[in-house]
């Protein structure tokens, strides 16, 4: 099975997804990202959906899993670069992606973080 | 009245797998028939959820495609047949929030908004058939 890689930026974890992805490869990620926020002990987490041609309800709910998986562990997760189009089909299936924060692509995402970890005090 | 151009086919859905097949074949055909990219992305989020029914909750099957015109607009026709357990109450699982299982419980009612058609015959203990159309 694919895994998909995370790199460590910083105290920033990168995630760019470039496969159309398998239901288990994107639960595979919910796991490695969490053990990787633990291990790491990263206060962002930075996810590029770029290339990724669809969003369903399962990957849908798997980003908010991660989302608030990421929120206990004391990291904060930007979901980055959705395509319109798949923005506009998320919101007409009813998915709101409620709790996710959102940015439009990596820079704007990497600018929210550091802006969150400021307020949170963070060195 | 709906005259069905010859081009149609099938494809098995039984393992997770098929759900990403699935997807490219639709996509394909969705370009070929030159949808907007939007119209693209609904459908093959729509035949995302409902092949993965299929999988998850029908307990395999296949779809059916066939590119169908009426008039001078052309379409994408998908028919996803299993011979599962069925649905027993469709009025509530046609709402949003009901699942059967682990998911959100948006499949079937969200693929309803994305496409122009869609049709929901299902016998308890036989399976469920679901048929859905976006017009160009």
């Amino acid at each position: 099975m694919d895994r998909i890689p995370i790199l460590k930026m910083g105290r920033c974890l990168l995630v760019t997804i470039q496969v159309d992805l398998l239901d288990q490869t994107a639960l595979a990620l919910q796991d490695d990202l969490s053990e990787r926020i633990a291990a790491t002990a990263a206060h962002g987490v930075l996810i590029d959906i770029s290339a990724l041609e669809i969003v369903d309800s399962f990957v849908g709910r798997i980003l908010a899993t991660i989302s608030g998986i990421a929120a206990i562990m004391g990291a904060t997760l930007v979901v980055v670069g959705m395509q319109p189009a798949v923005a506009i089909t998320l919101v007409e299936l009813g998915l709101s992606l409620d709790g996710v924060r959102t940015a439009l692509d990596v820079e704007r995402g990497m600018a929210l973080l550091q802006a969150s970890e400021r307020a949170h005090g963070g060195v | 009245m709906v005259a069905s151009d010859p081009r149609a086919g099938a494809m098995a859905l039984l393992a997770e797998r098929d759900i990403v097949a699935c997807r490219q074949l639709v996509r394909k055909l969705a370009q070929e028939l030159k949808f907007t990219l939007v119209d693209q992305t609904k459908m093959i989020t729509a035949a995302s959820e409902l092949s993965r029914n299929t999988i998850v909750y029908g307990q395999g099957g296949e779809m059916r495609w066939e590119i169908v015109t009426e008039g001078l607009r052309s379409g994408l026709r998908l028919v996803f047949e299993d011979h599962g357990p069925g649905i027993a109450d469709t009025a509530l699982a046609l709402t949003d929030g009901w699942t059967s299982g682990t998911g959100m419980g948006i499949g079937l009612s969200g693929s309803r908004r994305l496409v122009n058609d869609f049709e929901l015959h299902t016998v308890v203990g036989e399976g469920t058939r679901v048929t859905i159309t976006r017009w160009r």
